[in-house]
């Protein structure tokens, strides 16, 4: 199936740009809408960070992996806690509570809504995409005996939890690019840049949506927390699609979208990767794809 | 049949070759990084000399364990003492990335009394069992460069022991001979490790251009003892006795009359007896003036 997509995608590829049709019928800020939104969403919550340091206003104070909105609602990131969990320390309330909190925000409104609504590697990896795109480049350079799957980061993830637990460190947050970008982002710029210049160099010359769709585990934990989140995209109106293809070749995930848009059964994207970042519902020009709720009733 | 074979050794060679692929996977994205990941973290797991840790701190080991890096007790240090160690960190070389400490030369720790880097912490990274500041392990101070330190040259100076939080505790002055004058005493500096709290106020205000005092942590500072030493003084003070042999109290040939006082009298000599009356000469007998 990914397979099928790929070469749906340098089809498209070769032909005219993408989302061109959107932005014809819709216009060009209609045809953003969500991304716009998105990257609204990423730079405010690194703007609210900066706010502190910056202006002396603490709005919220610390960072992603822990933080405290007004002195006194305690936030913390779920699989940053639960590496600290493995390592065998017993955690105080404070991170529990937090952990608690920001992880039941994405278990409703989709797990995967971390990565493209707040992580700042997503920026990142979506030029790298875009590059791609413009500079048309279709092949992936990653060996096959690599065996270079979207798994891979499920198995990224559950080796983060093991080394925590044979060395009783954070070891993965030694290495973050997630983390330590936003960290030294807010605490002072230290060597994170060179991190953040691989991955834009790995997902835009080396293989497609590499970071983000098949290695990050932190990405895979969410997930995995946002397998039955609430919040969905829906093609709802996947009769009216012409199969111009476009948002396959938009979507950091394209294989979760076909069962939805082709499959016989829900309408409703029911796959854990998609990040309900609504690129999807941008760019089509037949407006397919909705944001609706997975248990919102559909006649098929 | 033979059809049927066929089929089956094909889907059974596809299966196998699909589970290979996918072993193949798991070594590839797991293994390979899982190791070079664990042999990095080693290499994170002690605390360079020039990185203090916050309060609250005893184990290295312990603290990374919890620590997830958020800078809470950066932003509630009054005295902007803390920092995060930025990735490939040039003061704290080889630190566990993201993790906050302090370097005493640059911002000492100024031990406020309600600790407010370990209330931040959300995760019980700084230990919030500590509710005396004075109780705090942050490091120990050694005075490293007795060369250096103008006190060994017989200069006084003093100004580790004087800013000193808890003085006389933690740093005390011993006078000792001074060799090359032979007159006045040496005013030493001498670290006692039992209520040093590393706070790194003596190697912050060290009048020297290098600090002859610093702070380093405590696994780089402190020596230790092999566990079957026993110190014979300090056993027999436990037990109330001698544990070895019987105390004899040491016999001294001494002309009669002579005693010798152990606790700290020493030589008493007879009271000489003289025929004569009471006068200069037998002042000088007497060995008076």
């Amino acid at each position: 199936m990914v397979v099928a997509n790929n070469r749906a995608e340098h089809i498209i590829l070769s032909q005219k740009k993408m989302g061109q049709d959107a932005i014809d019928k819709k216009g060009w800020l209609l045809a953003h809408k969500w991304l716009l939104l998105r990257r609204l969403s990423q730079l405010s919550i690194i703007f609210l960070f900066l706010l502190g340091p910056m202006f002396d206003v603490w709005l919220i104070k610390g960072n992603m992996t822990s933080s405290l909105i007004l002195d006194t609602i305690p936030l913390s990131d779920p699989y940053v806690f639960l590496q600290s969990v493995f390592t065998g320390h017993y955690p105080e309330l404070t991170a529990l509570t937090g952990a608690i909190i920001v992880g039941l925000f994405y278990f409703i409104v989709g797990g995967r809504v971390y990565c493209s609504w707040v992580c700042p590697i997503n920026i990142v990896t979506d030029a790298a995409d875009w590059l791609r795109r413009f500079l048309k480049i279709k092949k992936s350079l990653t060996p096959s005996s690599l065996n270079f799957s979207r798994e891979n980061r499920y198995t990224l993830l559950v080796v983060s939890f093991l080394l925590a637990s044979v060395t009783g460190m954070l070891v993965w947050e030694l290495v973050n690019p997630v983390t330590m970008i936003q960290r030294e982002i807010v605490f002072g710029m230290g060597l994170s840049w060179v991190f953040i210049v691989s991955i834009f160099i790995l997902d835009a010359f080396i293989s497609r949506r590499a970071w983000c769709g098949h290695l990050c585990p932190m990405g895979a934990f969410y997930s995995v927390l946002g397998k039955f989140s609430l919040i969905k995209v829906n093609a709802i109106n996947r009769a009216s699609c012409n199969d111009c293809m476009d948002c396959y070749a938009l979507c950091p995930e394209p294989q979760v979208i076909k069962p939805a848009l082709k499959g016989a059964g829900s309408p409703l994207i029911s796959s854990a990767n998609c990040t309900n970042c609504g690129r999807c519902i941008d760019v089509c020009a037949k407006d397919v794809f909705v944001i609706s709720h997975r248990f919102i009733n559909f006649k098929p | 049949m033979n059809n049927t074979t066929d089929k089956t050794s094909q889907s059974r060679r596809r299966f196998l070759e699909k589970i290979s692929r996918a072993a193949g996977g798991v070594v590839m994205s797991g293994m390979v990084p899982g190791i070079m990941l664990g042999l990095y973290s080693q290499q994170s797991k002690s605390l360079p000399a020039d990185a203090i840790r916050p309060p609250g701190v005893t184990n290295e080991a312990d603290f990374l364990s919890a620590c997830v890096r958020c800078g809470l007790c950066v932003r509630d240090c009054p005295y902007d003492t803390l920092k995060l160690s930025p990735l490939g960190d040039r003061v704290a070389q080889g630190i566990a990335p993201g993790t906050p400490y302090f370097n005493a030369r640059d911002i000492p720790c100024e031990m406020c009394e309600d600790i407010p880097c370990v209330k931040a912490c959300p995760t019980g990274a700084l230990d919030p069992q500590l509710k005396d500041i004075d109780d705090a392990k942050m490091g120990l101070a050694v005075l490293i460069d007795q060369e250096a330190c103008i006190a060994f040259q017989g200069l006084r100076c003093e100004v580790c022991y004087n800013v000193c939080p808890v003085r006389d505790k933690a740093i005390s002055i011993e006078y000792s001979h001074n060799k090359r004058t032979s007159k006045h005493a040496l005013f030493i500096p001498i670290v006692h490790s039992s209520d040093c709290t590393g706070c790194g106020k003596c190697e912050h205000a060290c009048i020297l251009d290098e600090a002859a005092i610093k702070v380093l942590p405590i696994n780089l500072a402190k020596g230790e003892l092999g566990k079957h030493y026993r110190l014979g003084w300090k056993e027999k003070q436990k037990a109330g006795k001698s544990l070895v042999t019987p105390d004899i109290e040491h016999q001294y040939n001494l002309p009669e009359g002579t005693h010798y006082d152990h606790e700290g009298e020493g030589l008493i000599q007879p009271k000489k007896t003289t025929p004569f009356e009471k006068g200069a000469l037998d002042r000088l007998n007497e060995g008076r003036l």
